[in-house]
């Protein structure tokens, strides 16, 4: 099998669209079996997921280590909803594997374990992503691979002071393949963002990054973000994500913005029935 | 007035001046191994010079990373590093990779089973700056990582040897380094180094003295004194602290009359409490007294002051084998 997503390549954004709506799917079907889980985390990081695994993310569905893959590290280990949301829309995960999401011995667990295929590390520990990125892309470098690592980390996760040794290397070392996603939902474990962490975008500037701020959510915006990002000047890019947690289902849009969201099992066909009318309008 | 000892540079000579000595051991064997070994890199964060890894990157600088003061990004680079294939050797301060980068060299490290080799300087009690530097209980903090190999060297030779094994080694490891001038205790051309073994290197039933890192240097010096004193001392090196040897520390327990054990380490969680679970389990009942630093931070001060202080010289190894140290 090759690498899909040839670069460079014009995007299909309806495909994409279309895409991030069945990952959302996915994540509602995943949450219903706990009751419970990141689903508002999931739902708001759907588009820039979709929009790396079916359109920037040069990977392999059929050999997910493949050496010259792009890097997807996902350091929110319990955003895992998301990516187990992506590995089965690309084909990685079985469709039918999805229910288990969170049940004893399965694979889908609710914080990432590298057992999973398409997993690149374990990212349950908040803070440990970017500088295993920085690893990675010395590594690809020093190989002379073309690939590209790509770093999701949050807005809580930048309180953590690894996340700032990592950005610190990255600039040092002039990682132009290094892109970090920085997911800024506004929320953390005890509620809205508890320690200011603006002006983001300056932080990432300062520590050397090349930086774009933009709505995470809007799916044309992060295409466009990620084709900037290929710009090869010598320096790592950062993208501002701005994400709106529960994205596409506007009853968890509007609900308390909590970071573990619990659902009445009756509500469940209601929130899917919302999704479904909200994709019927996005997709024209 | 009487001649005061005083804290010297922070990474002291561990030769004593009676045996032959190797320059920076590690930093030769690391060039030996990364010339025959393109997949290996090596990292520091700001301790180079310290740590005798600088010979490395003169003769590799595109192969080098030094990440700053930076400890967890140390270990973190390290294990990206690996996951791309590479064999990262990052060295540092066994104070800062086991205090400050614990929770990466559980998680990023062990548990993502990367081939990441860990160097840590200034083992137990061989700086004067105190306990901000002085790596008394890392030994226990790193046995307890699943997965994680330990290993404590002795010398020059077990220092050449044992980084060409966690080369050769396909996971992770936590190698104490000694630095700088090196004694050779162990003789290279017999010598042989295998994680996870210990080593008899004398024979003696009257005592059985059970060391690791550079303690057992001290063991066999010990053994050469209680020898003229007519009593016959065993010695086994236990250069590896996981995965342990119980088989050979129980056979050695169960040949001697009694058990001394001498490490450079807290008596606690290291290798006097390995030995002591170890003959338990085996049910072999020998006195053991235990030779090891206590359970307290160590002030500032000259390293021979200190060690005489915290009862880890040769002296207390032949007082504890005498019967003089209470068990």
């Amino acid at each position: 099998m090759a690498l899909r997503n040839h670069l460079p390549a014009e995007p299909d954004i309806a495909a994409i669209r279309a895409h991030a709506t069945n990952m959302r799917r996915h994540i509602l079907l995943m949450a219903e079996g706990p009751g419970q889980g990141y689903v508002g985390q999931g739902l708001g990081i759907a588009d820039v997921l979709a929009a790396l695994y079916f359109h920037e993310l040069r990977h392999d569905p059929g050999d997910v280590r493949a050496p010259d893959r792009d890097r997807f590290v996902l350091s929110t280990g319990h955003y895992s909803i998301a990516l187990w949301a992506a590995l089965a829309e690309a084909g990685v995960i079985p469709l039918s594997e999805l229910p288990t999401y969170g049940a004893d011995d399965s694979r889908l667990d609710m914080s990432t374990l590298d057992t999973t295929p398409g997993v690149e590390i374990i990212g349950g520990s908040l803070g440990h992503g970017l500088g295993q990125g920085v690893g990675m892309a010395l590594g690809l470098r020093l190989k002379q691979s073309a690939a590209r690592v790509f770093v999701e980390l949050s807005d809580g996760e930048m309180q953590e002071g690894a996340t700032w040794e990592a950005a610190m290397s990255a600039g040092h070392f002039g990682l132009d393949n290094l892109v970090a996603l920085i997911d800024c939902n506004g929320i953390q474990a005890d509620g809205p963002v508890v320690l200011n962490m603006e002006p983001v975008a300056d932080k990432w500037r300062a520590f050397g990054f090349a930086t774009q701020e933009i709505d995470g959510n809007d799916l044309a915006a992060v295409l466009t973000a990620l084709e900037e990002a290929r710009r090869a000047e010598g320096r790592p890019h950062a993208i501002v994500l701005r994400t709106r947690p529960g994205k596409g289902v506007p009853t968890l849009e509007n609900r308390e913005r909590a970071h573990f969201v619990r659902v009445d099992a009756g509500e469940w066909a209601a929130l899917r029935a919302e999704l479904e009318r909200e994709a019927e309008v996005s997709h024209g | 007035m009487a001649e005061v000892a005083r804290t010297l540079a922070m990474g002291i000579d561990e030769a004593s001046g009676e045996r032959p000595i190797v320059a920076a051991p590690f930093g030769k064997a690391l060039i030996e191994i990364g010339r025959e070994r393109p997949e290996v890199v090596g990292l520091t964060a700001d301790l180079g010079k310290y740590t005798d890894i600088l010979p490395f990157r003169d003769t590799f600088p595109e192969r080098f990373f030094n990440v700053g003061m930076a400890e967890q990004n140390l270990v973190a680079v390290a294990a990206g590093l690996a996951q791309t294939g590479f064999t990262p050797f990052a060295t540092t301060y066994g104070v800062f990779a086991s205090r400050r980068a614990y929770d990466y060299v559980a998680i990023a490290v062990a548990h993502a089973r990367q081939n990441v080799k860990i160097v840590a300087g200034l083992p137990g009690l061989t700086t004067g700056y105190g306990g901000t530097h002085q790596a008394i209980e890392d030994l226990a903090l790193m046995r307890m990582i699943p997965g994680l190999v330990v290993i404590d060297p002795c010398d020059a030779t077990d220092i050449a040897a044992a980084t060409r094994a966690a080369a050769a080694h396909d996971g992770p490891v936590y190698m104490r380094l000694l630095r700088g001038n090196v004694p050779v205790v162990l003789d290279p051309a017999t010598y042989r180094f295998e994680i996870g073994k210990a080593v008899r290197l004398c024979e003696g039933a009257d005592v059985g003295i059970i060391a690791s890192g550079f303690m057992t240097e001290r063991a066999l010096d010990a053994a050469a004194r209680l020898d003229a004193r007519g009593i016959k001392a065993g010695v086994l090196h236990v250069p590896t602290l996981k995965p342990f040897d119980s088989e050979a520390v129980a056979n050695f327990a169960a040949s001697v009359s009694r058990v001394v054990t001498a490490e450079n380490h807290v008596m606690r969680g290291g290798l006097a409490s390995l030995v002591a679970e170890t003959l338990f389990d085996a049910v072999v009942a020998r006195p053991l007294a235990r030779i090891g630093l206590p359970d307290r931070f160590i002030e500032c001060g000259a390293v021979p002051t200190l060690q005489q202080r915290y009862g880890i010289t040769v002296e207390h190894i032949v007082s504890a084998a005498e019967g003089r140290i209470a068990s």
